[in-house]
């Protein structure tokens, strides 16, 4: 019905926190103005604003793909109030339910995928550079 | 269906976006995360689905598995668009000039 406008708030929330982390991590001197990360990631893992990047595309790609699905089945028109379920007041209790709890799986599922991502990506960068270092000696 | 055909496409992306790796420019990571995300969210659809005493994924009507691989199809298509709108937009915004 409307499951994925959870993602998609967390979407925006999570834009709002990448810029300010991003914001600090430019006076830091972590990285550039483009949000590329300037120091070494097989030193110090990746920045928070990298990390933060993954996580949004997954919450933004993730909702969108599933707003057409939604589009699709007609559960969302482009006419006021654009939820068809909220046209008819019965169906708001079920609507606002299933917000409730899959929506909120689904957002909870990506940001569990996406911080053992986290942990997985600084532990390879890491590594690897272990690795390099091992073969250079 | 439209949950194994976008799955499918991450696992492609994501093979790809493997073998290129050093090769950053085409960002098919994006892409891959996109994929990922939908496959997961609709994962959770199809457990829902399981308590709902429906099946996880339709594979007896034959009208509905079609619909949802043209779906499946159309979303793929529509991770492609979103991918390249983000490469045409992060390239404009790395090459804009600099306002003083």
């Amino acid at each position: 019905m409307a499951c994925f406008l959870v993602s998609g708030a967390e979407g925006v929330a999570v834009t709002a926190v990448r810029s300010a982390v991003k914001k600090h991590e430019i006076e830091e001197g972590v990285v550039d103005e483009h949000g590329k990360q300037i120091t070494d990631p097989a030193e110090d893992g990746f920045c928070w604003t990298r990390k933060l990047s993954w996580l949004m595309n997954m919450l933004w790609g993730g909702a969108l793909l599933l707003l057409i699905e939604h589009i699709w089945h007609g559960e969302v028109v482009p006419w006021f109030p654009f939820l068809t379920a909220m046209s008819t007041p019965s169906e708001i209790p079920a609507m606002l339910f299933e917000m409730a709890t899959v929506g909120v799986a689904m957002a909870v599922l990506v940001t569990a995928v996406w911080g053992c991502v986290t942990l997985v990506a600084d532990f390879a960068v890491k590594h690897s550079k272990r690795r390099v270092g091992i073969e250079e000696a | 269906m439209t949950l194994i055909i976008t799955a499918a496409a991450a696992v492609v992306a994501t093979v790809v976006w493997f073998v290129l790796l050093p090769n950053n420019k085409f960002r098919i990571g994006v892409l891959a995360l996109i994929y990922w995300a939908a496959s997961l969210m609709w994962c959770v659809d199809g457990f829902a689905n399981l308590f709902a005493g429906e099946p996880f994924i339709e594979l007896h009507d034959s009208a509905v598995m079609s619909d949802d691989a043209l779906l499946g199809g159309i979303v793929v298509l529509i991770g492609l668009i979103v991918w390249v709108v983000y490469l045409i937009v992060r390239g404009l915004r790395h090459t804009s000039p600099k306002t003083p």
